[in-house]
């Protein structure tokens, strides 16, 4: 028999139970909301829309989460995005034929996005610059980057079989979750099969410590900031397929708070230390259904983001100490009164 | 007679600062006719007068240690009440003007609130901030709304003669905010009590100081700057629209620490401020007297002013760290 209890203590547990409540919620409320069709031979649906969605944001976050364990934070993600999306839109060309093969485009951008992540770490491990300044100098000039990189326009791509990364199905489901689920899977096996995830919990709890320990904090830190950059890239390269289209100004933009959120609501603490990928995802998921609820009510999409700041509000509560303890006192003395 | 200038090394951010604002413009009036005039720099304070207000609320906010990503979407929400409040629900402008004001250090006090009572990180809830006023922007309304007000009107027209230049309101009301600024932090206990959180918070609060007053003071403080860059915002565009001030809250902190301000906390202050505003903006100018850059280089040139002066200060910091070893093994 499944072992229920050990299964609520795990950190997933509370994640999927926010998602299931949204779930339920939708079920009851928004008509529709869970059926499937099968239109040309793969899926059609909310749920299926919402996967399709959210599947940028789980690159970043696989990418984020690694981050976020070191103690860290990566706001440029949003702008590497743009800078991605640029590079891979630059190297296909508005015409119907690509100017160069779509690999050479897509390595192009990755490596882009690899050098721009190579800075970050430089900045963080080599120069001690707190993450949140080191980062903050390419989210300011990184969309000034991809700006310039697409010479200020929004380029066009009508070479058709790019699409299918990020508007394409196989197997009936959305390509870009097969990316999403590579992705995670390769770093699963990395950090969980070797040692390196625990070198990066390590560096996240004390790094003073994990360094004595002989662990190379500095290029641990490197490499996930390389990483990030790395997944962020990938997510660029999505979004740029999806809308066929490279828009420096708007490519990726809030979608760093989006991936933070994701990260946060998985249970991966902003305090470093113990990471959970698929907390992660399900984080991403959390946040796509709330948009796509919010949509299905038709409320106008920008509302939504009261409703996230609700839920940001609630889920650090949660994690506050101070707020938990607080709650017990009024219920123990509740009970003691009783 | 020996001369021997002494520059206290806090201040050395302060003059690299200025030196670096003296160089830009200088440059500019070398390379380009019609540059250097008294107007082009009164220009500098009259288009970035909202931002030198948001600067100012945000240098408070960094010396005490924290961040306010919050600022740009607060001043996008006060253009809405502003507009709102003025056209669709006709009050007088002076009711608007202080009702406006409340309302941001309202919402900043409730960010500091929770911020100091739940010991939660700073970046978060500002963060929630930033995604509420924004939603609160579009409740108001989807659209840009035009202001007519006289009084509003005349606020935007009024020009204050210099010489044979001149200057807005908006400005005097930048400057002032800046001086009762300067006075704040230097003169006063909670300008003292902000350094001392941004030094070390568990010291601060060990020596006796309030700590959760004036921490809760600092966001409501950050707060009533965004409204009233906000209010000189709508002076300078007469309108109210939700996406004003998109990503402004970056420009606020790069500003800063471009003026020398540490975003560790507990250094800085607010005349290094107002040169980082003023760099920004000759960055501005030069690329539209350039004329063939287009003006997406300002970003990439703000990103390496910031990055060269946590570099500056990272550099200078390590030096300062080995003399004390140095010290500590005599």
């Amino acid at each position: 028999m499944v072992d229920l209890t050990a299964f609520t203590k795990k950190k997933i547990f509370w994640p999927l139970v926010a998602l299931g409540v949204l779930m339920l919620f939708n079920l009851f409320f928004t008509p529709n909301f869970f059926r499937l069709e099968i239109k040309d031979g793969h899926l059609y649906g909310n749920l299926i829309d919402i996967i399709k969605n959210a599947a940028p944001i789980m690159l970043m976050a696989i990418g984020l989460t690694l981050v976020i364990a070191t103690k860290g934070i990566d706001i440029s993600v949003g702008s590497i995005v743009a800078i991605s999306a640029g590079v891979v839109a630059m190297m296909i060309g508005s015409g119907t034929t690509p100017q160069f093969p779509f690999a050479v485009a897509i390595g192009a951008a990755l490596l882009v996005s690899v050098l721009a992540g190579a800075w970050n770490g430089m900045l963080v491990s080599r120069l001690g610059m707190q993450p949140i300044i080191a980062t903050l100098i390419l989210l300011v000039a990184g969309r000034g980057i991809a700006m310039v990189t697409t010479n200020a326009m929004i380029i066009w791509l009508y070479a058709r079989p790019f699409a299918i990364i990020g508007q394409g199905y196989f197997l009936g489901l959305p390509f870009s979750i097969y990316i999403v689920a590579v992705l995670l899977f390769i770093t699963t096996v990395v950090t969980r099969r070797t040692a390196l995830g625990l070198f990066i919990e390590s560096v996240g709890i004390n790094r003073t410590a994990a360094r004595f320990t002989g662990i190379n904090a500095k290029n641990i830190l490197l490499g996930v900031y390389m990483f990030s950059a790395f997944a962020a890239g990938m997510a660029g390269i999505v979004v740029c397929s999806t809308v066929m289209s490279a828009d420096g100004n708007n490519a990726g933009d809030g979608y760093e708070m989006s991936a933070i959120l994701a990260v946060v609501l998985g249970g991966t603490s902003l305090n470093g230390g113990k990471f959970y990928l698929y907390g992660s995802m399900v984080g991403a998921l959390i946040v796509q259904t709330l948009t796509t609820t919010i949509y299905a009510f038709g409320v106008p999409p920008e509302i939504s983001k009261i409703v996230i700041a609700a839920v940001v509000i609630c889920v650090s509560l949660l994690q506050s100490r101070k707020f938990r303890s607080l709650f017990m006192q009024m219920f123990g003395k509740r009970a003691v009164q009783e | 007679m020996k001369l021997k200038i002494s520059i206290n090394p806090k201040n050395i951010s302060l003059f690299v600062t200025i030196a670096l604002f003296v160089i830009m413009f200088g440059g500019g009036s070398i390379f380009f006719y019609g540059f250097f005039s008294l107007q082009n720099f009164l220009n500098l304070f009259i288009d970035n007068s909202y931002l030198l207000i948001l600067a100012v609320g945000m240098t408070f906010v960094i010396i005490s240690g924290g961040i306010d990503l919050s600022v740009g979407s607060v001043l996008a929400l006060s253009t809405m009440m502003s507009s709102f409040l003025l056209e669709k629900a006709h009050w007088s402008p002076f009711a608007v003007i202080p009702m406006v004001l409340l309302i941001g250090a309202l919402f900043g006090f409730c960010m500091g609130y929770i911020i100091h009572t739940f010991e939660l990180p700073p970046f978060i809830i500002t963060l929630a901030g930033l995604y509420l006023a924004r939603g609160l922007c579009y409740v108001i309304s989807i659209d840009t709304i035009g202001i007519t007000d006289p009084f509003w009107k005349g606020a935007a027209n009024i020009k204050i003669p210099m010489g044979n230049s001149f200057i807005s309101p908006s400005v005097v009301i930048a400057l002032f905010v800046v001086l009762a600024g300067l006075f704040v932090s230097r003169s006063t206990k909670f300008g003292r009590t902000v350094f001392a959180i941004g030094g070390n918070e568990h010291s601060a609060m060990l020596m006796g100081l309030p700590v959760a007053r004036s921490k809760i003071m600092i966001y409501s403080l950050s707060s009533f700057c965004a409204a009233l860059a906000g209010i000189v915002f709508t002076f300078y565009t007469l309108s109210g629209y939700a996406l004003n001030g998109k990503n402004m809250e970056m420009d606020a902190i790069a500003t800063v620490v471009i003026g020398g301000t540490l975003l560790t906390g507990g250094v800085g202050g607010l005349l290094g401020t107002v040169f980082g505003v003023l760099v920004y903006g000759t960055i501005q100018i030069l690329i539209v007297f350039q004329g063939t850059l287009n003006g997406w280089w300002t970003r990439i040139a703000i990103g390496f002013l910031v990055f060269v002066f946590c570099l500056l200060q990272s550099v200078f910091e390590s030096r300062q760290g080995r003399k004390q070893v140095k010290i500590s093994a005599k």
